[in-house]
Formats: C-alpha cells, sequence, structure tokens
C-alpha cells in the first residue's frame, strides 16, 4: 500500500492545562479529500493546528508522507509539504496583496505557477497593490488559499474556509475546491457547511471531543443522513 | 532673525547642528529598540549597554588591544571597530538570545524586560570594575579630523559629527529599506504580526528572531562606535542616553520603523531649538512631549493600537 499523505494515530494534544485531543486518528491518502465535521469545539481545528504542531504539548503519532513529525517544529513540519489555511484567515494586514501571496516560501517543486493562480482567483489578481487589511472577507479568503498554492505544497489544510461568506462566494470556493481536486492537491478540509462539504470530499470524519466518533464514506452518504444530522446537531 | 530675542543665527545653527547629531543617535537606538520590539515583543533594556559596550570594544581596540598582545605599536583603527564593534556585540546579543531571552518567550513580556535590565546592570557593573567611571578619550581618525569653516555664516562645522549624521542616516533609511522593501521585511512584518501563522507557513521564524535581535543589538552597538570620539567612552555612557531613547520610542510610537527614525531625528533637533530658546527647559522637553503624546495618543505618533 503507498504511503499516505497524512497518517495521524492516537494523537493527544493540549493547550496549557486543557486536554483538546483525545487519541484522534486518521488517514488521507494521496488525491483524496476529506472532511472533519463536528461542532463548534469538538477538535476539529485543533486538529489541523496539531498537525502542524501549532498546540501546546501533542503525544501520539503524525506523519506526513511516512516522516513522524511529533518533535519537529511548525515549520519544518510546513515544510514536509502541507499549505495551512487557519479559521481566521491569517492575511496579513501590513502586506499587500500580492505580498501575501508571494509570502509562504517554496517548499517543493510543482507549485502554481502565479498566472494559473490569478487566473483561478481574478479578484486576487486586480487588487494585487492593495493592503491585506483592506480585503473584503472573501478576498482574504481566496488570498489565503491563492497563497499556499504557489509553494508546490501538496497536502492542504483548509479550516472552514466559508464561514460568513455570501452563498455566492461559497459556490465559488465549492469550484476551487473541485479544481484543485482534479490538480491531484489531498485537502482535508474543516467545515460547518455540510451541503458545502457532501459533494467535495470522498470520506467525512465526524469529530466529537477531540476524537472521531463516525466515518461515512461518500457512497454511504444516503443511508446516514439521519445519524449525521444527529452528530451535527442541524 | 530673532536679534530682538537675543540669539544670533550661529548659535541657532550650531544649536541645530548638535541637535541633528543627537537626534542621529536617538534615532539609530531606537530603530533597534524598535526592530528588537517588534520581532520579540520584549522591550531590550540591554540596549544601552551594548552601546557602550559598542564604544567601549574600540577604545579597547586602539589603545589596549595591543598591550594585551605583546605589540604595544599594534591598533585596530576606526574603520576596522565601526564594523567588528557591532559584529562582537551583536554575536553576544545572538547568545544571550538563544540562552536567555527564548527561555522567556512563553511568559508575561515583563520577564523578558526584567532579564535585560538586569543583563544591563551586570554589563555596566563589570565595565565599570574593570576601567572605574572616570572616562577614556577616544580621538576621531585621521581623515575625519578637523572641520570646515563657513565663513558667511562664521560657524566651524567639524567633519567627524558631519560624518556621524550621515553615516547613522544612511545606516537608519537603509535598515528601513529592508524593511519595507524587500522580501526579507515581508518576512519581518509578518512574523511582527502574526509569528505562529508564518512558522507554519514554513517559514523558520525562531531563527529570525535570533537575527533581529542581535541586528538591533549590532546598531545600539553601531552607535557606540560613532560616538567614541564624540562624547567621552565610560561605563554609564548608555544608561544617561537610554533613558532619553526610551522616551523617544513611546513618543514614536513602539516598534514603529518610520516612527523611530522620524522621531529620533526630529526630538535631537527640537532639542537643540529648546537649547537656543530656553536652555532650562532642553533637558525635560523630550519628557513633556512623552507626557503629551501619552495623553493625547497613547500607542504614540506613529504606532498602531493593539
Amino acid at each position: 500500500m503507498a504511503t499516505p499523505a497524512l497518517e495521524i494515530r492516537d494523537l493527544h494534544a493540549w493547550y496549557g492545562e486543557s486536554h483538546v485531543l483525545h487519541g484522534m486518528a486518521l488517514e488521507v491518502a494521496h488525491g483524496e479529500v476529506v472532511t472533519l465535521l463536528g461542532r463548534n469545539g469538538a477538535g476539529r481545528t485543533s486538529t489541523l493546528r496539531a498537525v502542524l504542531g501549532l498546540t501546546g504539548r501533542r503525544a501520539g503519532s503524525v506523519k506526513v508522507n511516512g516522516v513522524e513529525t511529533t518533535g519537529m517544529p511548525p515549520h519544518a513540519i510546513a515544510r514536509l509539504g502541507i499549505g495551512y489555511c487557519p479559521e481566521e484567515r491569517g492575511i496579513f494586514a501590513s502586506l499587500t496583496c500580492e505580498q501575501n501571496l508571494m509570502l509562504p516560501p517554496v517548499v517543493a517543486e510543482g507549485g502554481m505557477a502565479i498566472e494559473e493562480i490569478y487566473a483561478m482567483f481574478p479578484q486576487i489578481a486586480e487588487r494585487r497593490a492593495s493592503p491585506g487589511g483592506r480585503l473584503s472577507g472573501g478576498e482574504q479568503q481566496m488570498l489565503a488559499i491563492a497563497r499556499i498554492l504557489r509553494t508546490g505544497a501538496k497536502l492542504l489544510l483548509l479550516d472552514e474556509i466559508t464561514e460568513g461568506l455570501a452563498p455566492v462566494i461559497v459556490q465559488r470556493l465549492g469550484q476551487v475546491v473541485t479544481a484543485l481536486r482534479e490538480r491531484g492537491f489531498t485537502i482535508v478540509l474543516v467545515e460547518q457547511n455540510f451541503r458545502f462539504a457532501a459533494p467535495l470530499a470522498d470520506r467525512h470524519y465526524v469529530v466529537e471531543r477531540g476524537q472521531v466518533v463516525k466515518v461515512v464514506r461518500k457512497d454511504e452518504l444516503a443511508a446516514n443522513t439521519e445519524v449525521l444530522n444527529e452528530y451535527l446537531g442541524v | 532673525m530673532f536679534e530682538w530675542l537675543g540669539i544670533t543665527p550661529q548659535a541657532l545653527v550650531a544649536q541645530l547642528l548638535v541637535g541633528l547629531i543627537n537626534g542621529s543617535f536617538y534615532a539609530i537606538l531606537s530603530l533597534g529598540l524598535a526592530v528588537i520590539f517588534g520581532l520579540l515583543n520584549v522591550i531590550n533594556f540591554t540596549h544601552g549597554a551594548q552601546y557602550m559596550m559598542g564604544a567601549f570594544l574600540a577604545w579597547i581596540g586602539l589603545t589596549q588591544l595591543g598591550g594585551w598582545v605583546g605589540k604595544p605599536d599594534w591598533e585596530v583603527n576606526y574603520w576596522v571597530a565601526l564594523v567588528a564593534a557591532p559584529l562582537i556585540v551583536g554575536a553576544i546579543g545572538i547568545l544571550i538570545e538563544r540562552f536567555m531571552l527564548k527561555r522567556l518567550y512563553h511568559l508575561d513580556h515583563l520577564y523578558g524586560l526584567l532579564l535585560t535590565f538586569g543583563l544591563a546592570l551586570v554589563i555596566e557593573g563589570m565595565f565599570r570594575h574593570w576601567y572605574g567611571i572616570s572616562g577614556e578619550s577616544y580621538s576621531a581618525p585621521e581623515a575625519l579630523q578637523g572641520g570646515i569653516r563657513l565663513e558667511g555664516l562664521g560657524l566651524f562645522l567639524p567633519k567627524y559629527r558631519l560624518w556621524v549624521i550621515v553615516a547613522s542616516l544612511t545606516v537608519c533609511l537603509g535598515t528601513w529599506f529592508v524593511i519595507e522593501r524587500t522580501k526579507l521585511g515581508n518576512y519581518l512584518r509578518a512574523g511582527t504580526e502574526n509569528p505562529k501563522l508564518l512558522q507554519a507557513l514554513g517559514v523558520n521564524v525562531p531563527l529570525m528572531i535570533t537575527l533581529a535581535y542581535g541586528f538591533g543589538v549590532a546598531l545600539a552597538a553601531f552607535a557606540g562606535v560613532l560616538a567614541a570620539p564624540v562624547f567621552q567612552v565610560n561605563p554609564v555612557m548608555g544608561s544617561n542616553l537610554i533613558i532619553v531613547v526610551f522616551a523617544v520610542v513611546v513618543i514614536g510610537g513602539m516598534g514603529s520603523i518610520l516612527g523611530s527614525i522620524v522621531t529620533g531625528v526630529g526630538l535631537g533637533l527640537l532639542e537643540g531649538l529648546t537649547k537656543v530658546f530656553y536652555p532650562e527647559a532642553s533637558s525635560v522637553v523630550i519628557f513633556v512631549i512623552m507626557a503629551i503624546v501619552l495623553l493625547l495618543r497613547p500607542a504614540g505618533l506613529f504606532g498602531k493600537e493593539r
């Protein structure tokens, strides 16, 4: 069997004294798209942060392309080929749109060319000289995704990319994720919006109290709608 | 034009020049503090001691080192010291960051302040122990001795003082250019805003922080070498100056790069003007302005509210 792009086993993580992940486990093959579903505070964002070593203490195993990352500093983990789009989008206000786009260092060959990125996100091209702090929420979200496509990272961790955005932008983001999937990116989506996530992903992990409580494959979705609704509280 | 006040144009220009020189030192020192504060969130109270170390290293190189190595005629000249002293003091700064400051980042900022304050006392104490507080003199390099006489104004401009202004403003503007206009500067500004995210994007932020501290400290030492021929070289030269520099930083706004340069030079000039028009106030004018700025714009003239 090929090495998975991301393999998490029995992962525990803490913020100071509070224990947020309790034996998280998941496995994502190259080119797959999976989602982490769950209520607020279930540990989905913490899982992404723990992969990058951004939580406090962590224990267990996180392998990126087969490389064990526990004990590595965040920048070294990112350089294994991870592109991270944080929940708060994290656009640097003191940099222009284009400076933000060019900021993350290249971690591997085969990143998207800048023209391709501008073709995918025409709004970003238009606003390239604007300060990061002046962009709209949708533009910031596009930019936060765009800037990690240049670096050659093949594993994208996207946290709540549809949060607080207008339906038309959410629809556009759906097209973007589909396009990225076709390009062979491996994607882990943390999503609140199940209707957005359902058609995009190969597999859904339902997270509760810092661990996976259910895995639903795409073809099992119809049979599990009720169970999912119960877990997600919708 | 101010004859009715009893002020001659010569006195005015002379004091403005003194002000410009002091302002150059304020600018270069507060710039170093701004770079350090931006990335480390530490108010570097060792800055004055590091400035003093720069001056002392230059003096040691010129007058002591030859004797130590058994060749009394041998000396490290000013130009070598201008490069070597900042490198040495910067390297010591890097060790301080790696082995001491680094351990405090997860604690309240006050601990960094206390550590650097303590270090300043230790360093000054050591130099006091070795060299006393009487002060040593350091003569300007030959090429910069003498001066230019401006007959029209009846003024004498010492070459070395002009050099101080040119050198420090060049270094300040060079630093500003790197931070505002280059890729490295983009990393620095992004790291100032959100170091954790920048690191998650693959940038080695801990290394950047170490180098930024080394650079900020090297700027202080550079100012120290520049100051050696102007002021007396003594162990407390830094602590006298640094208090004014902290006031400059507060007025300009913590962490603002352009703010620290502009405020440094501006306040130096203002201090010079005060010496002309109301000498009694010249030593407090900066602190009065600091109080006013704190009342009206607590984040400083160029600072952003955090």
